[in-house]
């Protein structure tokens, strides 16, 4: 429950980044346009699209796996959280990579894009932890 | 039993959180039609004004800061210049001024303002205005962008040597550097960010926004 509200926030998240950077909404509420800045950068796009889209993707797969985890008995949910777990490790890796290259190379902050690597770190924890409970369940 | 209740709840806060968010959005679509009320003096004593377009009687002034490299900034001259050009700077009512305002980070900005501001010393900064922002996706990339805005600058008739010699001695980036500056001293965070009299707006305009804005400065007379 707690990894598909923090999904679905990320869901939103990276939904208003994408939506900016297609030029639907007119201002990003940023503060002091790092934002801007970083989402302008040709970091912004990965193989054509923006990079913010595939967040909008990753978020959605997420919060689909983890309401399907909600549903059948405990033995059928197995694989949702080892789908969760290789996710959301893929969104740690790939903001990981986004940090650093908001720190090292386009000088600027992008304060949405570091809230959406909270929120999948997050949602990475309540993976681990709810695939370690399986593990142990399995093992008692 | 118990399961299902929790399950409900759990539902309906995730529901809650949907439309919460789904509003916001939506209300945020809106936001960049406010306009801030600004100081019009627009630029210090000695300071470089900026590329300008249109009669000094224009009753319409408007500033864009503008960065080369900024994607949203191609797609506003790509889209929305050309009618600007035609339906409100020839016909008089706007005198439209570029200034500088390449964002850091963005590797090839300062060449692009460079070859402009170069192309500008032949009178032809809105040609290459226009090659550039109308290019950008065969220069951005590149390594070496230079070379692109010396196919450029041949493409609308410049003296190509002269040209060069400018764009190698980069003349102009403490000019740029400086109307950035200035930029960031009047407030001006992100691009494009446009002041038309007295009004800022930031961000992506259409051309019917734009133009409603010109309406309500300077009414069309009958």
């Amino acid at each position: 429950m707690v990894g598909a509200a923090l999904a679905l926030a990320g869901l939103l998240v990276s939904l208003y980044l994408w939506l900016w950077k297609i030029g639907a909404l007119g201002v990003l509420a940023c503060g002091d346009g790092g934002c801007e800045t970083v989402q302008l950068s040709e970091y912004a796009m990965l193989f054509g699209l923006p990079v913010a889209f595939y967040g909008v993707v990753g978020y959605a797969a997420m919060l689909a796996v983890c309401l399907t985890g909600l549903h059948g008995r405990p033995t059928e949910r197995a694989w949702p959280t080892a789908a969760l777990l290789a996710l959301s490790g893929g969104g740690v890796a790939f903001s990981a990579y986004l940090t650093y290259l908001e720190a090292a190379v386009i000088h600027a902050w992008c304060r949405w894009c570091i809230v959406s690597a909270v929120i999948v770190t997050l949602v990475f924890g309540t993976a681990v932890v709810g695939f370690r409970r399986k593990a142990w369940k399995r093992g008692a | 039993m118990a399961q299902q209740r929790g399950l409900k709840g759990f539902y309906v806060g995730l529901t809650a959180i949907a439309v919460v968010g789904a509003g916001a959005l939506y209300l945020a679509r809106g936001r960049g039609a406010d306009p801030q009320t600004i100081d019009p003096t627009p630029v210090a004593a000695g300071g470089f004004p900026g590329y300008a377009i249109g009669p000094d009687s224009a009753p319409v002034t408007i500033v864009e800061y503008a960065d080369f490299e900024c994607g949203a900034c191609a797609q506003f001259a790509i889209l929305t210049g050309p009618d600007i050009k035609e339906r409100l700077v020839a016909t008089g009512r706007v005198r439209w001024i570029f200034r500088d305002f390449p964002i850091e980070g963005h590797r090839n900005a300062m060449p692009a303002h460079l070859a402009a501001a170069c192309a500008d010393e032949q009178g032809q900064f809105w040609a290459m205005h226009d090659q550039i922002f109308f290019n950008h996706g065969r220069w951005v990339p590149e390594a070496r962008p230079e070379r692109r805005f010396r196919e450029f600058a041949r493409a609308i008739g410049l003296d190509g040597d002269r040209f060069d010699d400018c764009l190698s001695s980069g003349r102009y980036r403490e000019r740029i550097l400086a109307t950035r500056q200035e930029g960031v001293t009047r407030g001006i965070g992100s691009t494009p960010t446009f002041e038309i009299n007295d009004q800022r707006m930031i961000g992506l305009m259409g051309y019917d926004e734009l133009r409603a804005h010109v309406d309500r400065l300077a009414p069309v007379q009958p």
